[in-house]
């Protein structure tokens, strides 16, 4: 059943798949010259946020494969991972160890809104992506509270530097300099005076061997069957709830990770809407990379999250070069993470017409045997 | 046969759905390796047994059966199909249950993976082990051999041809150790002849190991030809239990339908050369997934029952799907003198064609809605029928009495089986909904009305009604009719003049008393002038 392509039919089919990613990789070649950057300059940087941010771009792979689409419910992760560092915090258990501290502790939290979101989406199936945003704005109120009323009077906070003057409640951002670089540093390393976090690169690399893995057991297995199709699955006697549940809990606990590893780079926790913006970022990284909703893959993490970062390094000094100002830097960033949601999404759609289009001018024209 | 106990026996099997008995004190017996047809119209009850014998949710979500069912002399009671499957009973469904983006191994051992302890396991659980696809590869080509087919294990199924992806299912099936009893529901239904003899040829290879075979086909030959016992089932009882060699198709034909099957109904006065051309089709082509259709013309006259026939895949479906706009399509199409924007749907609609498709349930019908919003609803969508004006006109209202009356009028016209006009049309079974799709169009009072293989999948009785009811409403009516059927005697016995496609164009158009043997010619016309055609099929 092998069909050849002519060249011209098959070089459309490469840029119809690849869309996304060869529009960034265009834009991305004009702005880098405009910016005026260094190599060395964007290549450190690069380093620095592919460590950050991988770790969240990765946990969304898994209810990709399991058919649910984009876990915007990893914020639910987030959260659970910043409330484990300000309890660490408030200990005051610093460095690695405080980290992995944070980790333990967070998981339990991960794992049970995990399942809670799971059991939801369960009850919204073919309407995932959109239950679990919802879902994330509903979390974000019940971790306001927590964070805002309950830290500090029903959660007993003894560290003066955490609470607001009034004597409960977080502050709106934390300072996390015991804890800052600490994985990052943990095994120094520069090569050509570029510094490279050695440990955050294994952590990424693990997990991206678990992926991998992963794929191979039969838990994964069975949730790449419930991913194509739940019906012939549940036939088959696959358990097809509780392995939607399982993808969005590992996610949601990947995701947990993630927050940490994001949050021990950047320094500081921005506390009340810190995690919002999580899962939007990581979708359009996750996007750029040439995933669409339906089919996600590990090089697509890291194709996306180099370009989305390259995007934004370059943008602002590209804007401020060609229009004298920097501001539309921040602007830029979430004005292009939500329209490459938006394109991603019509894309795929457009991208399936044309695939049946094809699929039809093939049996007009041909012989079919 | 032997008097060895019986693998599989059921016995005074008894069952109610919704009130309706649709099984009444059915029992029969199933010897190892034997082949058993089990043959019944529509709604005779069939599809009921077996989901006992499979114990599928719908009978216990609906209060369970009455009676015993035993394998090898045990009483078993199957909560859910995997019970069943433990005990070693398969069936092959009529739809395909397969995961496309899987291959023939990942499917045949779906949720059966051969794995492997590792570490983790220990602290996981089973579902953390490790395929081992190797094994797994080895299994499934075992399995497809056994089948004497020859389809690659690692193939996609979503790049198979049809019949390979009914094998793979089969496949699938018999690839366990325990299986004993194997239950086939139209396993022939998407097969081309030459595919469908290599599976009759690897059923009987499978009942010579052991394997019992419960065989259900509306194609009666078929069950004559690998069947050893037949039993006959009607209205939800068994009329006859009967050894193949006893009978013949007639006999068969006739206990399952209890009445002499009549659809040699003689062609008719009512069609007349000189009357004035209704349709016009020039050069039409269709873009129609497996039914394409490449350069088709004809014309069709007033009051006309006009016949398109052909093999399968040749492009006839592909006809009126193109002139109705449901498929992107191109060429001329005149209706009354006027052209017809081909691809919009509501224009074709609009100009008083109207089509009872060949996909009831994706395109035929709103299968969650009763019966009397179908039967009234393209004519109240496209002809503001059954609406009454409010406030001179500004809003409409739906005219609910109006619709229940034409609909009760129809229910009885037509025979439709059901508990009343709000019945879900799912509800129904194929041949009643096949008739709820006729009303449907019928309620359009179209003057051109296209009606694509309308008996597909009914059974022997209920064709015979759908066929009277098509030739009433053009003898009464004087519609013209364009009807498209991949049976040929079906043709032969309604339609005035016969269109026999080919290739995606019209091989010739003959009368229907033309000899079979002409119509046979014409569907294999082309096949003569290129030899390499046929070996393409193998």
């Amino acid at each position: 059943m092998t069909r050849k392509y002519g060249l011209k039919d098959g070089l459309s089919r490469f840029f119809i798949n690849n869309a996304v990613p060869i529009i960034f990789i265009i834009f991305i070649a004009f702005a880098i010259p405009i910016s005026g950057f260094s190599g060395p300059y964007l290549i450190q940087e690069l380093f620095i946020r592919v460590g950050r941010d991988s770790f969240l771009v990765l946990s969304l792979l898994l209810p990709i494969m399991a058919g649910m689409g984009i876990n915007f419910g990893m914020v639910l992760g987030a959260m659970s991972g910043q409330i484990a560092i300000i309890l660490v915090l408030n200990w005051g258990v610093p460095g690695i160890g405080g980290l992995f501290l944070a980790m333990a502790v967070a998981t339990p939290m991960a794992v049970l809104l995990g399942w809670f979101s799971g059991v939801v989406l369960n009850k919204a199936k073919g309407r995932e992506m959109v239950t679990s945003m919802m879902l994330g704005f509903f979390i974000s109120g019940i971790y306001q509270l927590i964070v805002l009323y309950f830290m500090g009077k029903l959660i007993p906070i003894h560290n003066p530097v955490l609470v607001l003057s009034r004597g409960y409640g977080i502050r709106n951002a934390l300072s996390l300099l015991t804890m800052r670089l600490s994985l990052d540093n943990l095994i120094p390393l520069k090569i050509a005076g570029i510094s490279i976090p050695v440990a955050t690169y294994v952590m990424i690399g693990l997990l991206c061997l678990f992926i991998w893995w992963f794929g191979k057991t039969k838990l994964g297995h069975d949730m790449r069957a419930v991913g194509q199709d739940m019906g012939v699955s549940e036939d088959s006697g696959i358990k097809v709830e509780r392995t939607r549940i399982l993808a969005i809990i590992l996610s949601t606990v990947l995701a947990c990770y993630g927050q940490i590893v994001y949050l021990q780079n950047i320094g500081t926790l921005n506390t009340y809407n810190g995690a919002d913006q999580t899962a939007t970022f990581a979708a359009a990284a996750l996007l750029i990379g040439g995933a669409s909703v339906v089919s996600a893959s590990i090089p697509n993490v890291f194709i996306g999250v180099v370009l989305f970062h390259l995007m934004f390094l370059v943008s602002p000094m590209a804007g401020k070069n060609l229009m004298g100002s920097a501001m539309i830097g921040e602007y830029f960033r979430v004005f292009v993470s939500y329209g490459v949601i938006a394109l991603a999404l019509a894309l795929y759609a457009w991208k399936r017409l044309k695939e049946r289009e094809r699929a039809r001018r093939s049996l007009r024209g041909g012989k079919e045997s | 046969m032997t008097q060895q106990q019986p693998l599989l026996k059921m016995q005074g099997i008894t069952k109610e759905y919704f009130g309706n008995r649709v099984l009444t004190d059915v029992s029969l017996d199933l010897n190892r390796g034997e082949v058993l047809g089990l043959v019944g119209e529509n709604g005779a009850g069939k599809s009921t047994l077996m989901n006992i014998l499979f114990g599928m949710s719908v009978i216990t979500q609906t209060g369970g059966y009455a009676g015993k069912v035993y394998i090898d002399g045990k009483e078993v009671n199957f909560q859910n199909p995997f019970d069943a499957l433990k005990a070693g009973i398969g069936m092959v469904h009529q739809e395909f249950s397969l995961i496309p983006g899987f291959t023939a191994t990942e499917n045949i051992l779906l949720n059966g993976e051969i794995l492997h302890d590792n570490i983790v396991t220990k602290l996981f659980g089973p579902r953390l082990k490790t395929l081992d696809l190797p094994e797994m590869r080895a299994i499934a080509a075992k399995s497809i051999e056994l089948l004497g087919v020859e389809i690659s294990p690692d193939t996609l199924v979503a790049e198979m041809p049809v019949g390979h992806r009914q094998f793979t299912e089969l496949a699938r099936e018999i690839h366990r150790p325990e299986m004993k009893v194997l239950v086939l529901d139209e396993p022939t239904a998407v097969l081309t002849e030459s595919e469908a003899e290599v599976l009759l040829t690897s059923l009987r290879r499978l009942a010579a190991t052991g394997i019992a075979i419960i065989f259900i086909t509306h194609r009666l030959q078929e069950i004559l030809d690998i069947c050893d016992r037949i039993v006959i089932l009607r209205d939800g009882q068994v009329v006859k239990e009967i050894a193949t060699h006893d009978t013949d198709i007639g006999q068969v034909a006739e206990l399952m339908v209890g009445r002499s099957v009549d659809t040699k109904a003689s062609t008719t006065a009512t069609y007349d050369t000189q009357q004035e051309t209704v349709l016009a089709v020039e050069h039409l082509w269709v873009d129609m997934p497996g039914e394409t259709v490449r350069d088709v013309s004809f014309e069709v006259h007033k009051g006309e029952i006009f016949g398109i026939g052909g093999l399968a895949g040749q492009g006839k479906l592909g006809i009126p799907n193109g002139i109705m706009g449901l498929c992107p399509a191109g060429g001329t199409v005149i209706l009354h003198g006027k052209p017809i924007h081909l691809d919009d749907p509501a224009a074709a609609l609009a100009a008083g064609m109207a089509f009872v498709s060949e996909d009831r349930r994706g395109v035929g019908l709103l299968m969650e809605e009763p019966l009397d919003w179908n039967i009234a609803f393209t004519a109240m969508q496209v002809q503001n029928k059954f609406l009454r004006p409010l406030l001179g006109g500004l809003i409409k209202w739906r005219d609910d009495r109006a619709i229940r009356k034409v609909t009760r009028e129809y229910i009885e016209a037509l025979e439709i089986k059901c508990t009343g006009v709000e019945q879900p049309a799912q509800e129904l079974s194929g041949g009643n909904q096949q008739k709820v799709c006729l009303a449907k169009a019928f309620a359009v009072e179209p003057n051109l009305l296209f009606v694509s293989e309308p008996t597909r999948g009914i059974d022997v009785g209920a064709k015979a009604l759908v066929l009277k009811a098509l030739r009433r409403y053009n003898s009464e009516n004087g519609t013209t009719i364009v009807m498209v059927s991949s049976e040929l005697e079906e043709l032969r016995s309604i339609c005035d003049r016969i269109a026999i496609v080919d290739e995606g164009r019209v091989a010739g158009i003959l009368p229907p008393a033309a000899t079979a043997k002409e119509f046979g010619m014409l569907m294999i016309g082309k096949l003569k002038n290129a030899d390499d055609k046929v070996v393409s099929h193998a």
